[in-house]
């Protein structure tokens, strides 16, 4: 399990070599890296501007990992996420499980992130032309993202 | 009690950390937070709806009727976008 919080880009690559390199119990890894994204149009994204709670953050990401390992036969799991002032095409998060059949890395990979979306105590601010600086506001479909997991979970319990 | 905020709770209030006496009878989050919006117009404003304000005691996620006390660390922020 790992987590890092840090305002420097990250070599996916590298950072996934790592997960892996050693454990030969591994069949599978998933993983998915969220990019600042500009939908174009009239208002062009500048800048986003992620803002966290030092302290909270890393312990949240922690919790989550091992809320992960808890419901998946997992060999690893990695948790990447940047901070500060990011432009287009940056990357802000990478996410990664590892295990030794592929359906548990799929699925834990996307509990990942879904997760972190609503509970991992950031904040992102948005920077274009037209509209200046606004914080961008959480989305429910984040919301119902996570939910499904608690949902699947209660169902394993019955 | 350590109070700190973040995003645009941080630039509404003007404030990004600090430590406060807060009266006895503030015993929850909710009554903090009442508290919180009487100091003055920024405060007030940002606090105005407080469905829209989430609120972390001592680094855990926290209800409006969670307990607080003196010493604790109280975060008050936005529904997270992180990701």
């Amino acid at each position: 399990m790992t987590v890092k919080v840090q305002s420097e880009d990250f070599d996916v690559g590298a950072e996934l070599e790592r997960l892996t390199r050693d454990n030969h119990n591994v069949g599978g890894m998933v993983s998915f890296v969220g990019l600042v994204r500009d939908l174009g149009g009239e208002d062009a994204l500048k800048a986003m501007t992620l803002e966290h709670y030092p302290g909270m953050t890393e312990k949240m990401l922690a919790e989550i990992e091992a809320e992960a390992q808890a419901r998946w036969s997992l060999e690893g799991s990695l948790i990447v996420h940047r901070y500060g002032r990011l432009e287009p095409g940056d990357r802000i998060v990478l996410v990664a499980a590892t295990s030794a059949h592929r359906q548990a890395a799929f699925e834990a990979c996307a509990f990942l992130i879904d997760w972190l979306k609503t509970k991992a105590p950031f904040w992102k601010l948005e920077e274009s032309e037209a509209t200046g600086a606004r914080w961008v506001e959480a989305k429910s479909s984040d919301d119902l993202a996570a939910a499904r997991w608690r949902a699947s979970q209660e169902k394993a319990a019955e | 009690m350590k109070i700190l905020y973040f995003a645009w709770l941080r630039q509404k209030t003007g404030i990004d950390s600090e430590d406060v006496d807060v009266p006895a009878e503030v015993g929850d989050v909710a009554g903090l937070l009442d508290w919180l919006k009487q100091r003055n117009a920024n405060f007030a404003e940002a606090l105005s709806d407080f469905e829209s304000v989430r609120v972390a005691v001592n680094q855990e996620f926290a209800e409006l009727d969670s307990p607080v006390a003196a010493g604790d660390e109280v975060a008050i922020f936005p529904p997270m976008t992180g990701g």
